[in-house]
C-alpha cells in the first residue's frame, strides 16, 4: 500500500437519502469513509475484519460490514446507516423497542444490531426466534447475552 | 461506625423500569465513544509491536519511519519517564507504576508478543501504519514460558530479573513466582483423616479475554502549559488519571481525564494502555493524537483473565457435611505480577461452611499479556474447580447436589476461606429460590436420537467492593435536577443514579438529568467495577439528595418565615410541623428559589467498605450430539441475591450477560497459544465468543434480600453471574454423558475425546 501518492476515486453516493460527492482514497474502507470523511461516527469500529458487525450498514438494501467494503465501491449505490434510521416523526420502532426492552448495556454494538435487524424486518416482517437469532449471528454483543435484543426485535415483528 | 438501614418496600421510583437517559443517543448513533472524538488538527498514533514473546532488544532504528512524509513523532522506550516501583490500589487490583509503564512500552526486553517497542504519530492511520512498518528492530530471541508449571521449574527463563517475589512473606529473587499466599484454619489433616468421603482433582483453564466490542483507545493533548488532556473509554476517569500521572511522572492535577461513552470493559478498561503513549506523542508532535487499538492487539496485549492450574481436595462425613478442604491455585499473571490470587482465596469456599480449610495461591509470571480484571477476577476459575469437586463428592457419597449445597450453605457468621466472617448474606435464600424455581421443577425432556441431555448446577460468589464515590446536584427552576456523578456508565448506571435522587426528592426518574463528570467537574470516584457502582455511587446520590432536602428546608423556612427545624420533608412535600395543612411540593419550591436565596446545590460523597457479599446459583441444561461432540445450551437460569433491584431490567441484563460470558468460557473461549508464545486465535472469528445463534433465552430469578449497608438495600450484582456457568456446564456434561471434563474449554473436540476414551 502506497500512501504517499494515493490515487483518489471519485464517488457519487446516496447516504441516508442525501447525495454525496466524494474523493475517496482507493485504500479507504467504507467504514473510514463514513467516519473520517463524512463524520458519521454512529457506525462503529470493533475489529476491522468483518467478525463483530459493529460497523454494519446497508448498501442497496443489503446488510454489509462496512470495514470489508471500500469506500470506492459504493459509487452509484445507496448507503443507509444508523444516523438515517430515525425520521422527523420519531424513532424507528426498533430503536424504541431497544430502549423499552433495555436491549443495550454499553451500546457500542447497538447501531450495528439496529441496522441488521431492520434489514431482516424490511424483508421478513414475522421472523421466528430462531430466524432472528440466525440473522443476528453476525453481530457480536458481549454485554447482554442477546436475550433482550432478541425480545426487542420480536416486539417489533408482526 | 457503619450505618445500617431497615428494609423498605414502599418505593415510587426504585424497582421501576424507566428508559435510560443516555438511550436516545445510543440508539441513534449520536453518543460519543472514545473512537468518535474529533479535535482540530487531530493526528493518528499507532504502535510498533514485538513479533516475539520473549526477546532482548539489541537495537531500534526509527530513521526510515521518521523520514516518511506526514510523520510527526516517533517514540521508543527511551522516551518513557522512569516510573518508580510504587504499588497503587485501583479498586479491583493493584498496579505498580514501574511494571505498568514497562507493559506499555518495552525498555531493553520484550516480555510478551505484541509488546510495544515504538510508537508513531502521523497525519492519518494509513500513513502511521506505513511508517510503523519501516521501524527496524533487532531482537535476540529468548526462550518463552507459557504455563505455570514450566515457569516455576528451576531452569526456567526468568522473565523479570529484577523482580523480588514474596513467598509467604520471604523475599525471593531470580524467579517467576511473584507471590505465594496461604490461609489455613482448623485441623485440616485431622479432618481429612476422619472424613468418610474425599475427592481430590486437578483442573486447568486457559486464559480468556473480556471480549468488549470497542477496542482500547485514547486521544491526548499535551499542551504548552504542560497540562495533559485525555479523552478515553475508561472504567474510571480518576483511577485512569492516577495511572497516567504515575506513568508520566507528573502531578495528578496536570492530567484531566474526560471519560467518553465506553463500549464494554468488564474490568479490562481499568488499566490504561494508550493514554500515556498518546500523551507523549502529543508532546513530541505538538498536536492532539488519537489511537485506536487493532483487534489482534486487543487480544494479544490487553487484559486476559489468568489461566489457572488448580488442585482441590474435599472431605465430608458420612452424613454429607463438608468437613475439610484444601486448594492449591496457580494463576498466570502474564509478564508482570498481579494474578488475583487474593480474590481467588476469598471466593473458593465462600458458598460453603467448612470448619477446616487451607488455601495456597501462587502468582506466576509467564510470557503472555499481563492479566487485567475480568468480571469477578479469580472467582470463576476457583468456582469451576470447587463446584465440580463438590458434585464429584456428591457422587461418592450418593447425595443430591442441590440438597448437599443447602445442607452446607454459608450463612451469617460463616468464616470465609481467608478468615473473614460473613454478615447477613443470601446464599440460603438463593438455594431455596432454586428449589422453588420453574426450571428446577421442570423435566429435562428426552433427547432426540443420537443426542444426550444433562442438567448441572453450580454456585458462584463475589465479595463486591465499596470504595469512594461523589455526586453533585443542582436544582433547575422548572423543578428538575441536574446530577453530576463520577462513575463512567458501562451498562445503564446513570439511570440508577438518577432513580436514587428521584426516590428521595419525590420526583420522576426523568426529572433528574444525570451526567458523568470529568476529573475537573466532579469529586474523586473509583472505578466502575467490583460491582460497586450502583451501590456506592447510588449511595452518594442518595446522600446528595438528602443534603439537597436540607438546603431546601432553609429556603422553605424563609418562605414561611418559620424556623428550619419546624420544616419537615415527606413524600416529595415540605410540610410545616406546626401547621400540617401548610405544604409545598419540590417542583413548586424550585420555581420560587430565585427569591429564596438563589441556586440550590448539594453534594454527596462516600468511602464504603463493601457492597455486600453476593451469591448466585445457575442451572444449565445441555444437549450433546454424540457423533460430533457439539453441545447446545437448551435452557439456562441464573438465580441470584441482588439486594434491592433499583432498575430490574438492567439487573436482569447483568445476570444474562455474565451468564453468557461464562457459557463462552465453558464451551469455546481460550487463548490457544503456540510454543513460541504467540496466540493462534487472536481474532473474533477464531476466538469464537457466543453469538445469538448459540444461545437460548437466559432466564433470571432476582432474589431480593435487602443489603442493610445501603439505604435502599442495593447489593453488588454484576460480577457474581460469571462465576457459576463454567462449573454448571461441566456438571451438566457429566450428567448427560457420565464423563467429567477437568479443563476448559469444553468444546466439541474435548467432549468427543472424552466420549471415545472408553469406547
Amino acid at each position: 500500500m502506497t500512501t504517499n501518492s494515493p490515487s483518489k476515486v471519485h464517488v457519487t453516493t446516496t447516504i441516508n437519502g442525501q447525495q454525496h460527492e466524494l474523493l475517496v482514497p482507493g485504500y479507504m474502507s467504507l467504514l473510514d469513509t463514513l467516519r473520517e470523511l463524512i463524520g458519521l461516527t454512529g457506525t462503529k469500529e470493533g475489529c476491522l475484519d468483518g467478525n463483530c458487525g459493529a460497523c454494519t450498514v446497508s448498501v442497496d438494501g443489503r446488510i454489509v460490514d462496512s470495514c470489508l467494503v471500500l469506500g470506492a465501491e459504493v459509487n452509484g449505490k445507496v448507503v443507509d446507516t444508523i444516523e438515517g434510521m430515525a425520521t422527523p416523526e420519531g424513532l424507528h420502532p426498533l430503536q424504541q423497542a431497544f430502549l423499552e426492552e433495555a436491549a443495550l448495556q454499553c451500546g457500542i454494538c447497538t447501531p450495528g444490531f439496529l441496522v441488521a435487524a431492520k434489514g431482516l424486518l424490511d424483508n421478513e416482517p414475522s421472523p421466528t426466534e430462531g430466524r432472528i437469532r440466525h440473522w443476528l449471528a453476525g453481530n457480536l454483543c458481549r454485554c447482554t447475552g442477546y436475550d433482550k435484543i432478541v425480545r426487542a426485535v420480536q416486539k417489533v415483528s408482526d | 461506625m457503619v450505618a445500617t438501614f431497615e428494609p423498605k418496600t414502599d418505593y415510587k421510583v426504585v424497582g421501576t423500569r424507566p428508559i435510560r437517559h443516555d438511550g436516545y443517543d445510543k440508539v441513534t448513533g449520536r453518543a460519543i465513544y472514545g473512537g468518535d472524538v474529533k479535535l482540530p488538527g487531530l493526528i493518528w498514533g499507532v504502535m510498533v509491536r514485538s513479533p516475539h514473546a520473549h526477546a532482548n532488544i539489541k537495537s531500534i532504528d526509527t530513521s526510515a519511519a521518521e523520514a516518511v512524509d506526514g510523520v510527526f513523532a516517533v517514540i521508543t522506550g527511551a522516551d518513557m519517564p522512569d516510573a518508580p516501583s510504587k504499588l497503587v490500589d485501583l479498586g479491583e487490583g493493584d498496579i505498580n507504576f514501574k511494571w505498568a509503564s514497562n507493559k506499555l512500552m518495552a525498555d531493553t526486553k520484550v516480555l510478551y508478543r505484541g509488546h510495544p517497542v515504538a510508537a508513531i504519530a502521523a497525519t492519518d492511520r494509513y500513513v502511521a501504519e506505513e511508517a510503523a512498518r519501516k521501524v527496524v528492530v533487532e531482537y535476540e530471541v529468548l526462550e518463552s514460558v507459557t504455563n505455570v508449571v514450566d515457569a516455576l521449574k528451576p531452569d526456567a527463563p526468568v522473565i523479570l530479573p529484577d523482580m523480588v517475589g514474596d513467598d509467604l512473606g520471604e523475599d525471593v529473587t531470580n524467579t517467576n513466582m511473584a507471590a505465594h499466599v496461604r490461609h489455613e484454619f482448623g485441623d485440616v489433616e485431622g479432618a481429612f483423616a476422619s472424613a468418610a468421603h474425599t475427592v481430590e482433582r486437578e483442573y486447568n483453564m486457559q486464559m480468556v479475554h473480556q471480549g468488549y466490542i470497542e477496542p482500547q483507545n485514547a486521544t491526548a493533548i499535551w499542551d504548552e502549559e504542560d497540562r495533559i488532556k485525555i479523552w478515553t473509554s475508561t472504567q474510571g476517569a480518576f483511577p485512569a488519571r492516577t495511572q497516567i500521572a504515575g506513568i508520566l511522572q507528573v502531578d495528578v492535577s496536570r492530567v484531566k481525564v474526560t471519560p467518553t461513552e465506553i463500549g464494554g470493559g468488564f474490568g479490562g478498561k481499568i488499566p490504561v494502555y494508550f493514554e500515556p503513549i498518546a500523551a507523549i506523542l502529543s508532546k513530541k508532535s505538538q498536536r492532539p493524537v488519537k489511537m485506536i487499538m487493532e483487534r489482534t492487539a486487543v487480544f494479544e496485549t490487553t487484559g486476559p483473565t489468568p489461566g489457572a492450574r488448580m488442585i482441590v481436595k474435599l472431605g465430608a462425613d458420612a452424613n454429607g457435611k463438608l468437613t475439610a478442604a484444601t486448594s492449591d491455585i496457580w494463576f498466570e499473571a502474564g509478564a508482570n505480577p498481579g494474578a488475583f490470587i487474593g480474590p481467588a482465596a476469598m471466593c473458593v469456599y465462600a458458598p460453603y461452611e467448612i470448619a477446616n480449610t487451607r488455601i495456597d495461591g501462587w502468582d506466576v509470571l509467564v510470557n503472555k499479556p499481563k492479566v487485567a480484571p475480568y468480571r469477578a477476577p479469580g472467582s470463576p476459575q476457583v468456582a469451576f474447580a470447587m463446584e465440580s469437586a463438590v458434585n464429584e463428592l456428591c457422587e461418592e457419597g450418593g447425595w443430591d447436589p442441590l440438597q448437599f449445597r443447602i445442607d452446607n450453605a454459608s450463612k451469617e457468621g460463616t468464616r470465609r476461606g481467608d478468615g473473614v466472617l460473613f454478615s447477613k448474606i443470601g446464599m440460603e435464600e438463593v438455594l431455596q429460590a432454586t428449589k422453588e424455581s420453574a426450571h428446577w421443577n421442570s423435566p429435562l425432556g428426552d433427547a432426540p436420537a443420537g443426542k444426550a441431555r444433562g442438567r448441572g448446577i453450580a454456585n458462584g460468589y463475589w465479595f463486591n467492593i465499596g470504595l469512594k464515590s461523589s455526586a453533585n446536584l443542582a436544582v433547575n427552576s422548572d423543578g428538575t435536577v441536574q446530577l453530576t456523578e463520577g462513575s463512567t456508565d458501562i451498562g445503564g448506571s446513570r439511570t440508577s443514579m438518577a432513580m436514587h435522587v428521584a426516590e428521595v426528592l419525590g420526583i420522576g426518574a426523568h426529572d433528574v438529568r444525570p451526567t458523568v463528570g470529568d476529573t475537573e467537574s466532579i469529586g474523586y470516584t473509583d472505578v466502575t467495577g467490583g460491582s460497586r457502582t450502583t451501590y456506592a455511587t447510588g449511595y452518594a446520590c442518595w446522600l446528595a439528595a438528602n443534603n439537597l432536602v436540607d438546603v431546601l428546608k432553609d429556603r422553605v423556612a424563609i418562605l414561611w418565615d418559620i424556623d428550619k427545624d419546624d420544616v419537615d420533608f415527606n413524600d416529595g412535600k415540605f410540610i410545616s410541623k406546626a401547621e400540617a395543612q401548610k405544604s409545598i411540593g419540590f417542583k413548586e419550591l424550585a420555581g420560587k428559589l430565585d427569591d429564596l436565596g438563589g441556586p440550590a446545590n448539594s453534594t454527596g460523597s462516600v468511602d464504603l467498605e463493601s457492597a455486600g457479599d453476593g451469591f448466585g446459583l445457575h442451572i444449565a441444561d445441555i444437549e450433546i450430539d454424540l457423533e460430533t461432540g457439539k453441545s447446545d445450551i437448551i435452557r439456562y437460569t441464573a438465580i441470584q441475591d441482588v439486594g434491592t433491584a433499583i432498575h430490574p431490567a438492567y439487573v436482569e441484563g447483568q445476570l444474562q450477560g455474565g451468564s453468557v460470558q461464562g457459557i463462552g468460557w465453558a464451551l469455546n473461549e481460550e487463548y490457544y497459544m503456540k510454543d513460541d508464545g504467540s496466540m493462534a486465535n487472536s481474532s473474533f472469528l477464531d476466538y469464537r465468543m457466543p453469538t445469538s445463534l448459540d444461545l437460548p433465552m437466559i432466564e433470571t430469578v432476582l432474589v431480593e434480600v435487602p443489603n442493610p449497608l445501603h439505604p435502599y438495600g442495593v447489593r453488588g450484582v454484576g460480577e457474581v453471574p460469571i462465576c457459576p456457568p463454567v462449573a454448571a456446564i461441566a456438571n451438566s456434561i457429566n450428567d448427560a454423558l457420565g464423563k467429567r471434563l477437568y479443563n476448559t474449554p469444553m468444546n466439541a473436540g474435548s467432549i468427543l475425546k472424552a466420549l471415545k476414551q472408553d469406547s
